[in-house]
């Protein structure tokens, strides 16, 4: 009865609360795994990119003991020679693991615009992306993405944190 | 359901977070000063018409408001010409709200020449309480053109995104920063929304899925669907003039190209072929061309190409680092940031001539975008620590801040004319 009354007060409010204007989409709020579905995953099109099947990325860890992001220095998108061993590592898993599916996501500093440091950090993406494939990764379980400067490891305007927050950091 | 109510109680705390507060600084060379007096009956409406209308004008650069020292006017009034002149206004507005059998309100109001004493035009207007704000930005809209000639731009939205206790809102609200609704609300980031040319439906970058995807999104409904969701990134997305298809930058064939997306089948066709990154792009004002971002020349700077893709002339010279370009409706300005030592600064180029100035005091500009009748800019900024909304006259001399609480606020973007 009370729950009844509190929903029937809430939507009372509600109702009078809402104009015309703006609907909140019932999106959910909880975190979700990552999947990629809607218009344009996986399709096959006349530039003859891969058909990527989407595995349900972010559903599961990859290689134990070995650490999942390498870093890059600043203006640089070249994978530096600290961070091969980490990459072969990456490397021999997803060759012993052929239905697994990793998504490089390439990160940048805090400085400059959104959209360039997306593009930025998609470069480094791709950039690690390029080294597995050298190493004889297929393609297909690889899948480049950037979040510029979205979502830092660390915060703070020094040198101290945008190294730390210049990556790519591998999501199985 | 309990999702339903989550969504909608973010819904009914939205406008009490985000109460904005107008600051205006600056001085500009020709203010009017006009007196808007108190409407008869506002301060038994949920609405304060004069105030909305007051801070309008202020904002615009173009307007000084004067005290009218608790003097009663209405649209029935007969002013005392020689006191509004004594109080130095050139212009003045008053008018009254009633309160119809219906629950709708009537507003009528009048606008005097005080220099003339002359009576000069009348407003009306009848609207439901939910719809007074904007009917109070209509009224300054109709000032506004009476009295420069040029149509405002005050009853337009504005969308712009928060981010407090680590998660996003984006949010729509009146030009003035006020009466904000939640359009979305994520864990995850979410950039660049940009408003369709019909004002009904808003295209951004959502990060949900953990990479950026494209999504359209109608928002008097709230129904949505992605639109690019190719492999790798997706992002930027910037409406043709017909609203049939966007330009964004996609990183399906490798790097960052821009490509054109059909808005109703999904294809995509690629516009740009350069080995850097492609980004940014923005339609010109007549919809012939396409201003974007590229670094093709080694530093990203600032080019132009047709709109359907072809040779690219570049038109930033100054400095290595020119980003965001948002031209103005009327082809006369291209508002974008450069860095200069290390700050990122917003300034207006005009594009006849080419000339640039930097319009602002502050380091951390970002995303300018301009009012629907190029008479003013919004941006995003830092100012004491925080992230803020600006707005300027293309001058840079007057400038408003939309102070905002409950967390960071970034990527405005200046919808299109109401019908």
């Amino acid at each position: 009865m009370r729950k009844t009354l509190f929903v029937t007060a809430l939507l009372a409010a509600l109702l009078a609360g809402c104009s015309s204007g703006v609907k909140l989409n019932d999106v959910p709020v909880e975190d979700k795994s990552a999947s990629t579905s809607g218009v344009g995953s996986g399709q096959n099109n006349a530039s003859g990119v891969a058909n990527v099947v989407t595995d349900k990325a972010g559903s599961g860890v990859g290689p134990a003991g070995v650490a999942h992001v390498v870093f890059f220095d600043y203006d640089s998108f070249v994978v530096k020679a600290e961070a091969r061993p980490v990459i072969e590592s990456h490397a021999r898993f997803l060759q012993a693991n052929k239905q697994r599916k990793a998504m490089l996501e390439g990160h940048t500093d805090e400085r400059g615009g959104r959209e360039y440091n997306l593009a930025l950090g998609q470069k480094r993406a791709e950039a690690v992306q390029r080294a597995l494939v050298l190493l004889g990764v297929p393609d297909s379980q690889i899948e480049a993405v950037s979040y510029g400067k979205e979502k830092p490891a660390a915060q703070g305007a020094d040198e101290a944190a945008w190294a730390k927050n210049r990556r790519v950091e591998f999501k199985y | 359901m309990f999702r339903f109510v989550i969504a909608c109680l973010l819904m009914l705390t939205g406008p009490v977070m985000a109460q904005f507060r107008v600051e205006v600084t600056g001085v500009g060379m020709t203010q009017m000063p006009i007196a808007v007096a108190p409407f008869k009956g506002e301060n038994a409406s949920p609405q304060k018409l004069a105030a909305i209308v007051q801070a309008d004008l202020e904002r615009s650069g173009q307007f000084k408001g004067i005290d009218t020292a608790g003097v009663a006017v209405d649209e029935l009034s007969r002013p005392d010409w020689s006191a509004w002149r004594q109080r130095s206004a050139d212009a003045l507005v008053g008018g009254s709200m009633t309160r119809l059998a219906d629950g709708r309100y009537d507003i009528r109001a009048r606008l005097w020449d005080v220099v003339k004493g002359l009576d000069k035009a009348e407003f009306r207007d009848t609207v439901p309480a939910a719809d007074l704000r904007q009917s109070a930005h209509r009224l300054a809209d109709w000032v506004y053109q009476q009295l420069t000639g040029t149509p405002g731009a005050f009853a337009t939205r504005i969308a712009y995104v928060t981010k407090a206790a680590g998660r996003y809102t984006l949010w729509v609200a009146d030009s003035d920063g006020e009466g904000a609704q939640a359009a979305l609300a994520s864990p995850e980031p979410i950039i660049s929304p940009s408003w369709s040319p019909n004002g009904q439906q808003l295209a951004y970058v959502s990060f949900e899925s953990r990479k950026p995807v494209i999504y359209v999104h109608e928002i008097a409904t709230g129904r949505r669907r992605v639109l690019a969701n190719f492999r790798g990134s997706n992002s930027a997305p910037a409406w043709a003039p017909d609203g049939r298809s966007l330009i964004a930058t996609l990183s399906r064939d490798g790097g960052s190209q821009l490509f054109r997306i059909d808005v109703a089948s999904g294809e995509a066709r690629r516009l740009t072929t350069s080995v850097g990154i492609d980004t940014e792009p923005a339609f010109s004002a007549d919809g012939t061309a396409l201003y974007f971002v590229s670094d093709r020349g080694g530093s990203p700077q600032i080019y132009r190409m047709p709109a359907q893709g072809g040779p690219a002339e570049r038109v930033t010279f100054n400095g290595s680092y020119n980003i965001s370009p948002s031209p103005s409706p009327d082809g006369r300005w291209l508002a974008y940031v450069s860095r200069i030592g290390g700050q990122f600064k917003l300034h207006v180029m005009d594009i006849a001539s080419g000339q640039s100035s930097p319009i602002t005091d502050t380091a951390a500009d970002e995303k300018p975008s301009f009012a629907p009748n190029s008479r003013l800019i919004v941006y995003a900024t830092v100012a004491q620590g925080r992230e803020a909304l600006m707005t300027s006259t293309v001058d840079g001399r007057i400038k408003a801040r939309l102070a905002g609480q409950g967390g960071d606020i970034r990527e405005p973007d200046w919808g299109p004319v109401r019908p």
